[in-house]
């Protein structure tokens, strides 16, 4: 048992502070179970969002010390000893409460998404697919929706983006239906137009940040960034594109 | 007098409560009725509801993997696992159903793990003949989950997220009418007036201290129905699942999937001994292995082999692990060891059980693919529930239907792993399409009392008024302990007593309690709220224990520890009595239809000839 020090932010998105709080600290401890150590003992009416305390439903996502999180899966120790732990609210969404965010954007990109349209030709006992068919499409669809990826994407950081991009997330999920052996919808001119694949400039910081370790930009962004361009744009410019959006990789 | 005038209002024909597999599915379905208009509520934002814990996978006899299955071996497998005390119709349509369910959800875009042949591909679990369970890794929840929301968004259905319901409103004849909710970011109240009502609103497991289940698993809808005269039957039966985390500390309770039974880990004592060959029930004996070299020659496949004991039924297992702890050979920190990595080579366990490989590491630094994990008991389920009519998912109340956790009867006193994510699809479509008929029949929407609706704001906006009170988080976890040291694993008459005395003490406590700050996204309030709920789940789980005087799937009695037999005629239900006080009674069960008692009573060899048989017509 050690006492840490907290630093977490109060307030809403108008108006707010960091207030600081002590937790005694136990082995194995995660931030998110000394959230609720000073939420049940010191501040009753700290809002947060979690739900399966194991990193799979994505509610827990915060910044602590500056970086996005799941405080479900951060664990006390890593943590540097000697400072307060600061906990904040997701930055590139509005505040609703203390370190809970409104995270409505997203749900609104997703409904803009053409579902899932399965070919009619599946057999009696479903459908027929080799995993190895599969393999890439269960990669995208291991996202658990926490929102990291799309916090930390500066187009949607950089607020006036979240009308022209979808996000890392909703590529990631675009790209599990276009890869879809048996889906027949097609979705490239609205990847184009409407969830705005143009946008990301491949920094990749949505990988980098992804709790699930999908390969967001490799396997999902620039896949559709290819189907658009071969759609939409005449051999030669695709010819440049490509070389462009390489030789730009490499100096970065 | 409140004045309710201000307050939003809004109606549906159908309005589901809860948004995991069974809430979800029950939308979806009703929404595919016409002119029926939806409305689905949730206290999380959608997607994150409990199902997405969900590991294994879900069990239907597709005969994908071992063609010998079919509908009577699941039914039968099913009715053995709950120790016959299922409800018999309810088996049967899961049974019956799941395979085409499984199949719906393949169809709105769920991706299943394949076969060789590129069909789903199906693993084993604990008492399944046959490897019966459509999966994705360990993460088939997240997968079930993500499927329907993605398909149900494109339904129309009306998706309240982060809102409490708070009580049922009935009209004068006693039918449903209606519903209070509040929504919690704001904390602003929102009627909804509807024709009928599903619950779908999982189960309790908050009530235990060690438990797998998240915060919102307060046992609203068992606490709501029975406070609208709806009947709770077999509150006895709380499955605490064999294999939880229980180092360290914080992540206590946490889920490890039987899937890392499935795929063949082992369950090994301080003395290194793998000790379920010890505690082999008589009535599984005959398919069960007996030897090491039995069980490992089923693992690569031998079809001739019966199946480890570790895969024998959750309750079995999780009494085994207890009592190796209590005689002295558990484990460093109080449990069983799990191995995995003398089984499996590390790329299998990675791709098999990726996020039991993720959790290990990252909660408890420790790698599965070289070190045995720690494991042992943490409550997971409730087979018991609001009670139902088998066919039509209604309850006792007119209006009002439950299903997934919610309702009882299906599991018995035990279920099987796996039969959760099927009996969500199954009675979640069933009771989608059953509210949507009962609507159409109603002319009008029947008519809510304003006093009932004002009595039910002014419970919950006291607990905010209050100059001082009972903090709602120590009750809460007072509560937790209470149903965890006297009606926990293994239960005796003088300790459930002991639980009753302290649930009636917090009870009155609960009667001051305050939670501090403004109504706006409060957890103190919201905790407060939901312990109304655990008290009366709490309160049914330890008077029905008391009062089934024999040991019987998941529920254990020391001072009984065998099942007995005049016990099987009978359920144990509870109601609200006339005084407001709780009536706990057993009722006589129903005669089974001939047929399926045939199934279930068959030998496993009569029975796989006569599916040979039927398979062949």
């Amino acid at each position: 048992m050690a006492e840490r020090d907290f630093k977490i932010y109060r307030g809403d998105d108008e108006r707010g502070e960091l207030v600081s709080y002590k937790c005694e600290v136990s082995e194995g401890m995660v931030v998110l179970d000394a959230i609720h150590r000073i939420q049940a003992d010191q501040a009753n009416d700290l809002a947060c969002r979690w739900n399966c305390k194991a990193g799979k439903c994505g509610s827990c996502s915060v910044e602590i010390n500056g970086k996005p999180r799941l405080a479900c899966m951060t664990r006390m120790n890593e943590l540097d000893e000697d400072k307060a732990v600061v906990i904040t609210p997701l930055k590139s969404f509005p505040v609703i409460k203390d370190i809970v965010t409104d995270v409505s954007w997203n749900y609104e990109q997703n409904q803009k998404i053409k579902p899932f349209s399965p070919s009619k030709k599946d057999t009696e006992k479903g459908f027929v697919m080799m995993q190895k068919d599969v393999d890439r499409v269960q990669h995208f669809r291991k996202c658990i929706e926490c929102y990291l990826c799309q916090n930390m994407c500066h187009v949607i950081r950089d607020n006036e983006g979240k009308d022209k991009f979808a996000g890392p997330r909703f590529m990631t999920r675009l790209a599990s239906l276009e890869m879809h052996p048996m889906d027949r919808a097609d979705r490239i001119e609205e990847i184009k137009d409407v969830h705005g694949s143009g946008m990301c400039n491949i920094t990749r910081c949505c990988t980098e940040v992804c709790p699930e370790e999908i390969q967001i930009t490799d396997d999902a962004i620039i896949p559709l960034k290819e189907r658009v361009v071969d759609r939409f744009y005449d051999p030669v410019m695709m010819l440049f594109r490509k070389l462009f959006g390489k030789k730009k990789e490499t100096t970065n | 007098m409140l004045d309710i005038s201000g307050i939003k209002r809004l109606q549906f024909d159908v309005l589901v409560i809860g948004a995991g597999g069974a809430g979800l599915s029950a939308a979806i379905s009703a929404s595919q009725e016409e002119g029926i208009r939806v409305g689905l509520v949730c206290k999380s934002l959608l997607g994150k509801a409990h199902t997405v814990m969900a590991e294994g996978g879900m069990a239907a006899a597709l005969g994908n993997v071992d063609n010998r299955d079919d509908w009577k071996i699941h039914f039968r497998d099913t009715m053995r696992g709950g120790k016959m005390l299922n409800n018999w119709k309810m088996a049967e349509i899961h049974a019956k159903n799941a395979p085409e369910r499984v199949r719906e959800l393949e169809h709105w875009g769920a991706v299943f793990d394949r076969t060789k042949e590129g069909l789903i591909n199906q693993r084993n679990f604990g008492g399944h003949r046959y490897p019966r369970l459509a999966h994705v890794g360990d993460r088939t929840g997240l997968e079930m989950i993500r499927t329907l929301q993605d398909h149900g968004i494109h339904q129309g259905i009306d998706i309240h997220m982060e809102c409490t319901a708070l009580d049922v409103l009935k009209d004068s004849s006693g039918k449903v009418s209606g519903i209070v909710c509040m929504y919690r970011e704001t904390g602003e109240f929102i009627i909804f007036e509807t024709k009928s009502l599903i619950f779908a609103t999982g189960g309790a497991g908050k009530s235990w201290e060690v438990t797998s289940n998240s915060w919102e698993y307060t046992g609203d809808g068992y606490g709501m129905a029975y406070e609208a005269g709806a009947e709770l039957i077999d509150m006895e039966f709380n499955q605490f699942h064999p294999t939880g985390m229980v180092w360290p500390p914080s992540v206590k309770g946490i889920l490890v999937t039987e899937g890392v039974r499935g795929e063949g880990g082992i369950l090994k004592n301080s003395e290194g001994k793998r000790f379920m060959f010890d505690y082999i029930p008589e009535k599984f004996a005959n398919e069960t292995a007996d030897t090491e070299e039995e069980a490992a020659r089923w693992l690569k496949g031998d079809k001739s082999a019966r199946r480890p004991p570790e895969l024998l039924t959750r309750d079995v297992v999780a009494r085994a692990i207890n009592t190796e702890v209590k005689a002295g050979r558990g484990s460093l920190h109080g449990g069983a060891y799990l191995d995995i990595a003398s089984q499996r080579s590390a790329d299998d366990i990675k791709r098999k059980l990726p996020s039991m490989y993720h959790q290990f590491k990252v909660l408890a630094e420790l790698d599965i693919t070289k070190e045995p994990m720690e494991v042992g008991p943490t409550c997971h389920y409730f087979m018991g529930g609001i009670k139902v009519d088998a066919e039509t998912s209604m309850t006792t109340v007119e209006g009002l239907f439950a299903c997934g956790e919610a309702a009882g009867g299906m599991h018995g006193a035990n279920r099987l792993g796996g039969n959760s994510l099927s009996d969500l699809l199954v009675f979640g479509n069933i009771s989608g399409v059953q509210a949507a008929r009962y609507s159409k029949k109603l002319k009008s929407m029947p008519k809510s009392n304003d006093d009932d609706i004002i009595k039910i704001i002014q419970g919950a906006t006291s607990i905010l008024n209050r100059e001082k009170g009972n903090n709602p988080y120590l009750i809460h976890e007072d509560l937790q302990k209470n149903m965890q040291y006297n009606v926990g694993i293994i239960r005796t008459r003088k300790e459930i007593e002991d639980g009753i005395e302290k649930i009636d003490n917090l009870k009155s406590q609960f009667k001051d309690v305050k939670a501090a700050g403004t109504s706006q996204f409060n957890p103190g309030w919201h905790e407060a709220l939901a312990l109304r709920n655990l008290l009366i789940s709490s309160e049914a789980v330890a008077k029905s224990a008391l009062l089934r005087e024999e040991s019987r799937g998941a529920h254990t009695r020391e001072d009984f520890p065998s099942e007995r037999k005049e016990w099987l005629e009978y359920n144990i239900i509870n109601r609200k009595g006339k005084k407001g006080e709780m009536e706990t009674v057993k009722v006589k069960r129903s005669q089974p239809d001939p047929e399926l008692k045939r199934i279930a009573d068959s030998s496993i060899e009569d029975l796989e000839k006569e599916v040979k048989l039927d398979h062949q017509k």
